[in-house]
């Protein structure tokens, strides 16, 4: 297993970031942590011409809270993340969620752009990012714009950063006084792809006020459906538990060895309950 | 300290002592060195290009391509090598009825498995090599895979080898007393099961490897190997490339982890021995993590349907079994792929008193990766099906599986005794070590505890398994069917000038500890300290001719070939001491590296004395004395078969009546090995066995699609058991030695792994027991779980 031959950049800032994507176009691969692409390239499943690692681009850097949002630069690393004191007060469903990423060897390599670039089905921080309304920033030659968390995982590792695109940051809303967070997961081994996992915020949890909920592991991309967040106020987390169910009926589930789809929407209910019934 | 010293405080005492292995923290500090760290002037490596299919004909290879990519030396087809490599057949003599066709190191003609090889590209770097791999055109006809054991049987099933009426490669039966009047008796209740066993797999830390280096100008071929059993390999290569044995060197470094995966014959490493002798260059391999998946050997798959009986008082009147086990499309050579179902037939019921037995089994070929012998070869199954049926008779007939083991278990002061197979036994202590298992977990209180969680409705099980271990295998076990595997090893015990002990055994170390333990065993009996003793394994050119380390018998067979050289080395040092010192040999001891008089203590002279006038000033001794300052001697276990082993075991667990999860609450072993040599190597064994047992009922499974391909060939789909999720495990000793050697050690390296399934087993479908659900397929994983309690 050893990756075919390739180019390497490391351009000093964005600009130059972008130049060499816009030059190479479907050739390049970004390299962000690599703790997904550099086994996809050593199983040659992923075969670029040229990989522009970003460890070196100023502008993906840094952490940095103004009053109501955090900007988390996308070369960020959940470990960084992990280390930042403020987190747990500023973002607690992120805090909740990282020690289900993985293991330490990953979370101290993996950025938190590379996970949002990447859209695994099953990775927390995509579900998370609805969640909290997040927006990702990201720049081309036309400069950056910002698209809403809830438009930007178009489907299975697809998003809507085009492919001269770069993940620029994640503008995060910090936590909102009123609204509480929960987050469950299940995986038959810690730090394993979650069966089904959830993460959600609500007013109250038990009965359900103002839910917003995304569920990962269970579909291609993050699934948040507002009918059924609609259908679930005002109820308590054992009755959400069947009309999550109900609601995942007829929604193409991923089946694996792990789980069929029959599994991962019984699943689906028993962790929104979960994480319904801790918070 | 007052009176006589004990055995355990004498000077030199190491036997028993949870003595620290010399090597550990070399191999903790990086220093190991592994296969992959031979770097041999002029080394090529070697990549194999392997079949995408189950089963496929192989048309046309065009390799052109890849012959002009950058770095490479050469490219071979299957048919290419098999001019410099003979076919082999995996079947043994003594397994009557076994049939399995001639099997080339590199595919010919038809692939039977994903991932068989079918090529190979040489190159300077295995990057290049792969390069040029992907460049190897192979024109495939797909053919149609046969998949599942029991379809394959069927009369309309596609074949996988021309020529063979049917897709069975072996069957057996046993029948003693009469299964049929036994059931059929008033007051007999008979359970009936049908047990399922997925395939799983020894994922070793090292992959499997080899570097091989043909010298021309000798004539000689080295092969550095990662594995168990280097006189073995020395054989099959002089066979199947055709050079004298004398010829043929095999080198086993440092290994990280064997688990019985790395004690067979791989086409690929046989290729790169052919290949470095085609080529007269070093050629190395070493398997990726994929292809360990796809082509080290598998173990288990199994379909067991068995009943037991027993009658009004909980007596077992008897066990009637079938079972049929699928072994990919070749009997692994040369060990052969029937050794796992001839042992569960062997096995099955072998802790208790019953008459009747009838048990036949079944051995098929099919469209998957090679299934043979790993740690604890057939154990597991055995065990489940018998323990597994004793508690759910338990349960049927309302009766405490504590009780009824009690009732049935065979006693201790019974022995030799046969188990209703035919299995000779002495020396176990089923009962002994029940009653420590039961002592150990506290059984009464986790039963108080299952019934307060039972009344919050949250379902705690305990399972328990009483078992047997196969270990120190006598020739009865593959040298009588004519394979070439030692059951006998050799140990060689030689004193140097300064006063070393330089000691060499023909079994191996894989990073159990067998170094370790050798050099406790010959301190200890010779007499200096054990820093003292350097110990070397693994190279046919300098040990001892002998088996290996696999079938639990490092410590039993090479631990008391040790202590026998080391007997004779003192024999021999003291009458050179008794000349030198004019006294009577029998006088005399050896303590601390010192010749004292035995009784006194007092020093008489230091070994390196001793050695240094034997070896410089040979002037000074008598002229008839001929001072031998070496000893060799060998050992073979004679009386018996094997020398079985016992323990019991037991785990409490849960089980997460909403999502299926198990999650072991704690895991209790007592286990018999007769001698232990040093507690803490086999504390170490028994826990990891656990562990390996642990993942074949919870986790581990090599699952294909409907085409043959390998659904589970990465480590994200493959699940080990990991740290965050095992239980602690408390494990115990009865001490039963064997009285087939001095030493008194048996066997103790698969008894977690043979064992904890079955209490897993047992554990889950206690818990499960109120909802009236159970569960008879390993691994037990959520989905299954959940599924046998109909929530899903």
């Amino acid at each position: 297993m050893k990756a075919p031959d390739f180019a390497y950049a490391r351009p000093a800032d964005l600009g130059a970031a972008l130049a060499l994507l816009a030059e190479h176009g479907t050739e390049a691969q970004p390299l962000a942590g690599g703790q997904s692409l550099m086994p996809m390239m050593n199983f040659r499943l992923a075969a670029p011409e040229i990989l522009i690692d970003l460890s070196d681009v100023a502008e993906l850097r840094g952490l940095e809270r103004t009053r109501d949002t955090v900007r988390i630069g996308a070369m960020t690393r959940y470990r960084d993340l992990e280390d930042w004191p403020d987190l747990g007060g500023t973002l607690p469903l992120v805090a909740m969620a990282l020690p289900h990423i993985a293991h330490d060897a990953i979370r101290n390599r993996g950025t938190i752009g590379g996970s949002i670039a990447l859209c695994d089905p099953a990775a927390e921080l995509p579900a998370v990012m609805r969640v909290l309304a997040a927006e990702i920033e990201v720049a081309g030659a036309e400069g950056s714009r910002r698209v809403a968390a809830d438009d930007f995982f178009t489907g299975f590792y697809e998003t809507a950063c085009g492919e001269e695109e770069l993940i620029v940051a994640i503008h995060v809303p910090v936590a909102e006084a009123d609204r509480v967070y929960g987050f469950h997961e299940l995986a038959q081994r810690h730090g394993d792809y979650a069966m089904a996992g959830v993460a959600l915020s609500a007013l109250s949890p038990n009965p359900i006020r103002s839910l917003r909920a995304a569920f990962f592991g269970i579909a291609a991309t993050p699934v948040r459906l507002p009918d059924l967040e609609a259908a679930l106020e005002g109820l308590t987390a054992c009755e959400a538990q069947a009309a999550v169910t109900a609601a995942l009926e007829g929604l193409d589930l991923l089946a694996d060895t792990k789980a069929s789809a029959d599994m991962r929407r019984h699943l689906s209910g028993v962790v929104l309950k979960r994480a319904l019934e801790a918070m | 300290m007052t009176g006589p010293l004990s055995e355990l405080d004498r000077p030199n005492s190491y036997i028993g002592r949870a003595v620290p292995r010399a090597d550990a923290a070399r191999l903790l500090a990086g220093r190991g060195k592994y296969l992959d760290d031979i770097r041999l002037p002029r080394m090529l490596h070697a990549v194999f290009v392997r079949s995408p299919h189950a089963h496929a004909r192989i048309k046309a290879i065009d390799t052109e391509a890849a012959r002009a990519m950058p770095g490479v030396a050469a490219v071979y087809t299957g048919a290419e090598i098999a001019e410099h490599c003979t076919p082999w057949v995996g079947v043994l003599s003594h397994l009557a009825g076994l049939r399995s066709p001639p099997q080339h190191s590199v595919a010919v003609d038809v692939a039977r498995w994903q991932g068989e090889p079918v090529a190979v590209v040489l190159a300077r770097s295995r990057a290049e090599a792969e390069d040029a791999a992907d460049l190897v055109d192979v024109d495939y006809e797909e053919l149609p895979p046969v998949l599942d054991a029991e379809a394959a049987l069927e009369p309309d099933s596609p074949r996988i080898h021309e020529g063979y009426d049917s897709n069975l490669a072996w069957e057996r039966k046993v029948d003693v007393g009469d299964i049929d009047t036994a059931f059929a008796a008033p007051g007999v209740t008979v359970v009936e099961r049908t047990f399922r066993f997925g395939r799983h797999t020894g994922v070793t830390l090292e992959a499997r490897g080899t570097v091989c280096d043909y010298d021309p100008g000798e004539g000689v071929l080295t092969m550095h190997y990662s594995g168990q059993a280097p006189h073995m390999l020395q054989v099959i290569l002089s066979r199947h490339l055709g050079m004298a044995e004398e010829n043929v060197r095999v080198v086993s470094g440092d290994v990280g982890g064997s688990f019985g995966i790395k004690v067979h014959t791989y086409g690929d490493e046989i290729a790169c021995a052919a290949l470095s002798k085609m080529l007269e260059r070093p050629v190395k391999f070493v398997a990726d993590r994929q292809e360990s998946f796809l082509t080290d050997i598998h173990a288990r798959d199994h379909v067991v349907k068995a009943r037991m009986g027993v009658d009004a008082e909980g007596r077992i009147v008897g066990i009637d079994m079938d079972d049929i086990t699928g072994i990919g499309p070749y009997s692994m050579y040369p060990r052969t792929s029937a050794i796992e179902c001839n042992q569960v037939l062997n096995l099955t019921g072998a802790p208790y008193m019953m008459e009747n037995y009838r048990a036949r089994g079944r051995v098929v070929f099919q469209n998957k990766t090679l299934m043979c012998q790993y740690r604890a070869v057939g154990h597991p199954i055995a065990m489940a099906v018998c323990d597994g049926l004793l508690e759910d008779v338990a349960r049927a007939t309302g009766r405490d599986p504590v009780e009824l083991r009690r009732l049935n278990l065979m006693p201790d002061d019974g022995y030799p005794r046969a188990s209703a197979s035919g299995m000779k036994l002495a020396d176990l202590s089923h009962q002994k070590t029940l009653e420590k298992l039961v002592e150990l977990m506290d059984y009464d209180a986790l039963r108080r505890d299952q019934e307060e969680a039972r009344a919050r409705g949250v379902l705690r099980g305990i399972g328990l398994c009483s078992m047997v271990e196969v270990t120190n295998p006598s020739p009865a076990f593959y040298g009588i069917g004519g394979a070439p595997i030692a059951s006998q090893d050799g140990a060689t015990c030689r004193l140097d000038a300064g006063g070393a002990l330089h000691v060499s055994s023909s079994v191996t170390e894989q990073g159990q500890g067998t170094n370790a333990i050798l050099a406790q065993i010959a301190a200890d009996r010779f007499g200096v300290p054990i820093e003292r003793v350097k110990v070397t394994t693994g190279d046919t050119a300098t040990v001892p001719y002998g088996g290996g380390t696999w079938a639990s018998r490092g410590a039993g067979i090479g631990g008391e070939a040790m202590l026998l050289a080391a007997d004779a080395l003192k024999h021999q040092v003291l009458e050179v001491a008794a000349a030198l010192l004019q006294a009577e040999a029998g006088v005399l001891d050896i303590r601390n590296g010192t010749v004292v008089d035995a009784t006194t203590g007092a020093e008489r002279i230091a070994l390196s004395d001793l050695a240094r006038t034997v070896y410089y000033r040979g002037n000074e001794l008598p002229p008839d004395l001929k001072p031998e300052l070496i000893a060799t001697r060998h050992y073979r276990v004679t009386d018996f078969p094997f020398v079985f082993t016992n323990g019991a075991m037991a785990t409490h667990v849960e089980v997460d009546a909403e999502t299926g999860f198990v999650k072991v609450l704690g895991f209790w072993v007592v286990e018999d090995c007769g001698t232990v040599i040093n507690p803490m190597l086999v504390d170490e064994q028994v826990r990891g066995g656990v562990v390996q047992g642990i993942g074949g009922a919870l986790y581990e499974e090599c699952l294909y699609d409907e085409e043959g391909q390998l659904l589970t060939a990465t480590m994200a789909d493959y699940l080990v058991p990991m740290a965050a999720e095992m239980p602690d495990i408390e494990v115990a000793h009865v001490e039963t030695p064997t009285s087939t050697s001095v030493l008194g050690a048996k066997g103790a390296g698969e008894a977690g792994t043979g064992g904890a399934p079955a209490a897993l087993l047992n554990a889950v479908n206690d818990a499960l027991a109120p909802l009236g659900a159970s569960i008879w397929q390993q691994p037990m994983t959520p989905e299954r779980v959940l599924r046998a309690m109909g929530r899903l």
